[in-house]
């Protein structure tokens, strides 16, 4: 499963962040590792909001991969960030769910957590395009 | 008094992005500041990349400029003395970055109400009409940022930077 997430771990952007992803059975979980780069306020000192809307695009992407084999990486078309609590100076975890996959879009929820499963920092919604291999459809549009 | 708040924003304005580690690290520069806009640029860096075969800009890269933009309208909207905290920050993505362009993001605070700022903002690659995104926000002056605020003004008056080490 993580061979298929290759393109996207080898992006320039995401090795920069650290990202990393790791697979227990069929649940994917996303690692983004604390680094002072990624503060956004130092007086608080809160996580930036963008680093965290970003690992959870991430992570979106990941789980689409995970889920088909796709001939390119997913694009995200709109994504609905929640910030619920500011991000604390420590690693952030994250996991996907595809709530609906069609042949071309496909809709993602991510929830964003530290300390506790149960407090998320953050939660995402968003519609991603994808080119899932073998679609003829999707890859000689009209 | 309008004139006096300008004051104030071009004073702090060497500490709005340089002073969060994380907008210095992908290169972020404040273009300008109003009492309620705020412009800033993301560079075309080979590190914030995020497709290696369309070299295009990561989308999180956008999503981060977006996200800071919006914040600084906020506090500009917000009177230029309170921090506030991303409530929810909403984005459309309407087409890749040309390749080798920097990209621009434009907020406005378009509305204050009480402790909330709402704001809307375009990313674009040099042409606002054609932007490469949008994106709508809400803002809220929270306690934590009351306090953060609160030690800059401090450290600021106290002529010591207002950035101060980050402990985690």
């Amino acid at each position: 499963m993580i061979e298929r997430l290759d393109l996207l771990l080898s992006a320039p952007y995401v090795q920069k962040l650290g990202v990393r992803f790791d697979d227990h059975g069929d649940e994917l979980t996303g690692t983004l590792p604390y680094h002072e780069d990624l503060v956004g306020n130092p007086l608080i000192p809160a996580l930036h909001g963008g680093a965290i809307g970003a690992f959870m695009e991430i992570t979106a992407s990941a789980a689409l991969l995970a889920a088909t084999d796709l001939v390119a990486l997913p694009k995200p078309i709109d994504v609905s960030v929640d910030y619920l609590r500011p991000g604390k100076p420590l690693d952030v975890y994250a996991r996907g769910t595809i709530t609906r996959q069609g042949s071309r879009v496909a809709n993602v929820r991510v929830e964003a957590w530290q300390e506790r499963r149960g407090a998320p920092v953050a939660a995402l919604h968003g519609h991603f395009l994808i080119k899932p291999a073998g679609d003829r459809q999707a890859l000689t549009p009209k | 008094m309008s004139d006096d708040m300008q004051a104030r924003l071009d004073s702090l304005a060497p500490f709005l992005v340089d002073g969060s580690p994380h907008a210095k690290a992908l290169g972020f520069a404040l273009e300008a500041i109003t009492p309620t806009r705020a412009v800033m640029r993301a560079p075309y860096r080979e590190d914030l990349i995020g497709d290696p075969d369309t070299r295009v800009l990561h989308g999180g890269v956008v999503t981060a400029l977006l996200d800071h933009a919006c914040g600084l309208a906020a506090f500009a909207g917000l009177g230029g003395d309170k921090a506030s905290a991303t409530l929810d920050l909403r984005l459309d993505y309407m087409r890749p970055a040309e390749p080798g362009h920097d990209v621009l993001a434009e907020a406005e605070c378009v509305r204050v109400s009480g402790l909330l700022a709402f704001v809307s903002a375009i990313a674009h690659d040099g042409n606002p009409d054609n932007p490469v995104a949008r994106a709508n926000a809400a803002f809220m002056v929270t306690r934590a940022g009351e306090a953060a605020a609160k030690k800059a003004r401090a450290n600021l008056a106290a002529g010591t930077s207002p950035i101060s080490q980050v402990k985690p």
